[in-house]
């Protein structure tokens, strides 16, 4: 199987450590990766701030970068649901640009959809002492549907503590430059669900998606309150080893 | 006479920064979408065939929108036939023409009115006052806001953001024959309302309604409420006019099931609303009048990814669920239509030349809880996407999402810029000037890494 990775433009540029977590965790699960090095960005910044006409050359450029790979696996929600929800009312039906994108898009999963419905596996073997609190991201519950995915990988790590998240399923209020155009709404948004994180009592904060956890763990950092926040992807990479 | 929204100033992201500094306002506001959102989730897990029903909603109002032009005129035929007159308003200042001349022509100065948003989108209660007309609300909470000379921030709940003692205060200062010694116990200020609204009821008239629906075949108008307000409004006057927005049809009677089940769920979280009223045409004694109202509607109906927006049945479930309604509150959407379906029914309806508008569609994280939650499954996140690609953008915006948008264009350029900004990384301050100060004020922002995930991968894995 040729797995390609699309780490997307946020992990890529800020999060490179759930890149690298990605590369080590499916390597472990014996998959052949491979980083198509032209790729860039899904587009969903530029369409969801009204910016159609960028974000449709940009969906075009990833659909000719992923095209010819049997699995395409994105560690992001909110990515993997620019492509799977809004790629296809982006071109005109029977266009050529409409044909590129459903040969393209079935392909595309988000990490956990790939480990549990393509690879069939629900422990991958971590190792993770920490109490550990899940946050599910808009994009991952309400556009991919993910479910308990994570939650179930995440429960076959050993030495996990997973403890339930109240209001878990409110948004954080990143929404992408919603955070810069509506700051007030955002910070309030922030706020109540860093108050819910720090109730759990929580080490760390796990999401799969960096940018709502850029948004959350930005409001814990400047609060000071010693809560970490992780990539999911990097929970599962880690092992008694590398801990 | 309750305030009118007309020429707000301001924007979305200010009125909302006001709005969220308000303590009480922002504990009314989670106290009551937080009950009524338990309420509805409790009824709709006990229907196992709800998405069924959703999707029977959808189809039955894309159905009829699709051929409104044949279902109105099948509407006006029948509304005849039973004795009742039809006027057709093409905008605002058409329907508040009409209505006030009907007034006018009973003789009466005074009119009752009831459950009419579509009255309230067009600034009706100050078009009559200008003719010499008062307006009496008389939906529990249109009064309370009408009397505190206040807006309405809910579609449901016009006065949420109000709190029972601030209530108190507004009955004892505007209400003529309220005891002074008035508590504000629930009860007993239901009871002063009851008081005073029943003696507007004997004296009136002349009425105003809207409707949640009406029936194509037979010419009836539908009203569900709560309180029996409505049910007075509709039989004790001598005169009724009702205000209806053409999208509100429905081709049968039969329809009506869906939609029975649909809306008293999705609203108040009840099985059924306690008054379902209908009326066809005129009954024995009494004149009534029909006003279909565009005022928009038909420029929405013709944008194909926007017109779903018309399928809304006002339960106002949206706005229940919406983080960013539950924090802004509904005076900050400047519009009788707040929270999720406001926010692209508002831009739709008057345009984004304004200011207000044109930050309406942005008034949104796109969480996606409003298009869960919705009875009729409009895909409010996908419409608001669809408005901010139609909404005027700053130049400075245009600017940086273009050279955003050309250097993510290609992988090389992404990879100087990412080189450059880690070089630099030591200089990036803990404040941020300009607009990524909204960011700063709050949050820190991430550290930029010494490498990129690219530049790691080419190093590692092509060395």
């Amino acid at each position: 199987m040729r797995v390609a990775l699309f780490i997307t433009c946020v992990n890529d540029t800020l999060f490179p450590g759930t890149g690298k977590a990605v590369v080590s965790l499916l390597r472990r699960l014996g998959c052949d990766v491979d980083f198509p090095a032209a790729q860039t960005c899904c587009g969903q910044m530029h369409v969801n701030t009204g910016y159609r006409e960028e974000g449709v050359r940009l969906a075009r450029h990833f659909t000719e970068v992923f095209a010819g790979y049997d699995a395409v696996v994105a560690p992001s929600g909110s990515c993997a649901a620019m492509v799977r929800e809004q790629y296809p009312k982006l071109a005109r039906p029977g266009s050529k640009g409409a044909a590129a994108i459903a040969e393209v898009v079935p392909k595309v999963y988000e990490l956990s959809e790939f480990l549990l419905d393509v690879l069939k596996v629900d422990d991958v073997g971590a190792y993770f002492p920490h109490r550990v609190t899940y946050h599910p991201t808009c994009h991952s519950l309400r556009g991919l549907h993910l479910g308990d995915r994570p939650t179930r990988l995440l429960r076959n790590v050993r030495g996990l503590e997973l403890v339930p998240l109240p209001g878990a399923e409110e948004c954080c209020g990143f929404g992408g430059t919603f955070a810069v155009k509506n700051p007030a709404v955002s910070a309030a948004m922030g706020a109540d669900k860093t108050r819910n994180i720090l109730d759990t009592g929580a080490e760390v904060l796990c999401a799969a998606d960096n940018s709502c956890l850029m948004h959350i763990g930005g409001t814990l950092s400047r609060q000071k309150t010693g809560v970490r926040t992780m990539h999911l992807a990097e929970i599962l990479a880690s092992t008694e080893e590398n801990q | 006479m309750s305030a009118t929204f007309l020429g707000m100033p301001g924007n979305f992201p200010k009125n909302a920064a006001k709005a969220v500094q308000d303590s009480q306002l922002r504990y009314n506001l989670r106290k009551a979408t937080h009950t009524i959102r338990g309420k509805r989730a409790n009824v709709v897990g006990e229907l196992p065939d709800w998405q069924e029903l959703r999707a029977a909603g959808k189809a039955i109002k894309d159905h009829t929108l699709r051929n409104l032009d044949r279902y109105l005129v099948q509407l006006e035929a029948a509304v005849t036939r039973a004795g009742g007159t039809v006027h057709w308003a093409r905008d605002a200042a058409e329907a508040n023409a009409i209505v006030a001349g009907l007034v006018k022509a009973t003789g009466e100065t005074e009119v009752v009115k009831v459950k009419s948003m579509a009255t309230q989108e067009i600034e009706l209660n100050q078009a009559l006052a200008a003719q010499g007309i008062t307006a009496y609300e008389t939906d529990l909470a249109e009064l309370i806001v009408q009397l505190g000379d206040d807006f309405p921030s809910h579609i449901l709940v016009p006065a949420i953001h109000r709190n029972r003692s601030e209530i108190r205060e507004i009955f004892l200062e505007k209400m003529p024959k309220v005891p002074p010694n008035l508590t504000d116990d629930p009860p007993a200020l239901a009871e002063a309302a009851r008081l005073h609204l029943r003696e507007r009821f004997l004296k009136s008239k002349v009425a105003i309604s809207g409707a949640n629906f009406m029936i194509a075949e037979t010419g009836t108008l539908v009203v569900l409420e709560s309180e029996g307000n409505g049910r007075m409004c509709l039989t004790l006057p001598e005169t009724l006019i009702s205000v209806v927005g053409i999208e509100k049809l429905l081709p049968s009677w039969r329809d009506l099931e869906v939609f029975l089940q649909l809306l008293p769920r999705s609203s108040t979280g009840e099985r059924m609303n306690p008054y379902t009223s209908m009326w066809t045409g005129a009954v024995e004694g009494q004149d009534f009048h029909l006003v279909l109202l565009d005022n928009g509607r038909t420029d929405v109906l013709a944008d194909e990814v926007g017109r779903q927006a018309l399928r809304c049945i006002r339960c106002s479930a949206c706005l229940n669920v919406c983080p960013v309604y539950e924090r802004a509150g509904g005076h900050a959407y400047g519009s009788v239509y707040p929270g999720p379906i406001g926010a692209i029914l508002t831009p739709q309806l008057r345009g984004m030349s304004s200011d207000l508008d044109a930050s309406l569609p942005y008034a949104s994280s796109l969480c996606g809880a409003c298009y869960e939650v919705c009875p009729v499954a409009i895909d409010i996140p996908e419409v608001l996407v669809d408005l901010r690609a139609k909404a005027p953008h700053a130049a400075a915006e245009r600017a940086g999402m273009k050279v955003a948008g050309w250097i993510l264009n290609d992988h090389q350029r992404l990879a100087r810029a990412q080189r450059a900004a880690s070089r630099l990384r030591g200089l990036v301050p803990k404040r941020l000037p300009g607009p990524m100060s909204a960011w700063t004020d709050t949050r820190d922002i991430p550290e930029i890494p010494e490498e990129s995930f690219r530049d790691w991968w080419e190093r590692n894995e092509r060395a």
